[in-house]
């Protein structure tokens, strides 16, 4: 089986961590969120003028906390992919033994037969 | 690409939802009518549907010393069109916004329209024309996936300077200044990890095809022949 594929998603990845490695330990980056830099630029457009006009219902009470729910949403998903990739995968290779026992058992029958 | 809660006007907030909410609504007419004629589907609805899960959650570290995440609904987009994956896409960024306070339900309309139909439309458009063109499988989904990410952001870009121009309102100059500004917050930080997401997203591809191809075709993602040349070239 070709694995070619494979081979070029992990040097992307591998070329964008040492990238990763180079940039955050030779510049001081600070990593934040782009969703929350756009309200710093409304305030510079806006003069300070703009009031968000709601707040978050509930906010993760700290970094740790969200990190935890961030996880479990990639973890929930990564589950629900890896299982039914896996059951399809065995499920194929159960027929496909059974197709060939079968064809196995029906050749021999033939040959009693004959 | 989710903006936060209350920053956009009121104005605004209706402006999305009213643009966002027949599409989903023909998204979920679409879907109730697909799974109750394939109920074989689910499985494979469920897997596009994780992987927008996975995408999402991951906040990386771009170029630009700031970090942001993927959307993940190229695959989506490809196998169930851009109605349906708008379902998806929606039911991910309501649990962000009541569990993460990511996005929010003010400007859910905004992020609907910008991750859960401006990309998967782009990624669906794409795929059609890389189909026609008959490129290789693998760099369509990595196509199709890499810019329907990219118009994600560019969307919400659009979103915001449409909001808040540097200005009066509907001045062109003034929408174009804010919306550089914007896109400086987005744009080039997202080139690499649109990258990035079209790579995984062509692998995954990959992985399904070689266990489920038949549900691909019977979607009529591709035909027979496309599936024995994928196999060929993968076994």
């Amino acid at each position: 089986m070709s694995r070619k594929l494979e081979f070029i998603v992990i040097a992307i990845i591998l070329i964008f961590a040492a990238q990763f490695f180079y940039m955050s330990s030779t510049t001081h980056a600070d990593y934040g969120g782009a969703d929350d830099k756009p309200a710093g630029v409304i305030d510079q457009i806006t003069g300070g003028a703009y009031k968000p006009i709601a707040k978050p219902i509930w906010v993760p009470p700290s970094d740790e906390i969200e990190s935890l729910l961030f996880g479990l949403q990639a973890a929930t998903g990564a589950i629900i992919i890896g299982y039914f990739l896996g059951y399809y995968r065995a499920k194929n290779r159960f027929e496909s033994d059974f197709d060939m026992q079968r064809d196995k058992k029906v050749q021999r029958d033939e040959k009693i037969q004959t | 690409m989710h903006i936060m809660e209350g920053f956009l006007p009121v104005f605004w907030c209706l402006i999305w939802f009213t643009a966002s909410i027949p599409v989903i609504a023909y998204g979920v007419y679409n879907l109730n009518k697909l799974v109750k004629e394939k109920r074989e589907i689910l499985p494979i609805l469920a897997v596009a549907g994780a992987f927008i899960f996975v995408l999402s959650s991951l906040k990386i570290p771009s170029v630009t010393g700031s970090c942001s995440h993927p959307t993940g609904t190229g695959i989506g987009a490809i196998i169930f069109g851009p109605a349906i994956t708008a379902v998806l896409g929606t039911i991910v960024l309501i649990f962000q916004a009541l569990f993460l306070a990511h996005g929010g339900l003010t400007t859910l309309g905004a992020n609907v329209f910008s991750m859960g139909i401006v990309g998967p439309v782009v990624s669906y458009l794409i795929y059609k024309a890389g189909m026609k063109a008959k490129l290789n499988f693998y760099l369509i989904v990595f196509l199709a996936a890499a810019f329907g990410d990219l118009a994600t952001y560019i969307t919400t870009s659009t979103e915001l300077a449409l909001a808040f121009p540097a200005g009066g309102l509907f001045n062109y100059v003034a929408f174009i200044s804010s919306f550089s500004k914007f896109l400086a917050i987005f744009a080039i930080t997202q080139v690499p990890l649109a990258i990035i997401e079209g790579a995984v997203s062509a692998l995954l591809f990959k992985y399904v095809i070689e266990v489920k191809s038949d549900i691909l075709v019977e979607m009529k993602v591709f035909n027979e022949s496309l599936v024995h040349k994928l196999r060929g070239l993968s076994s």
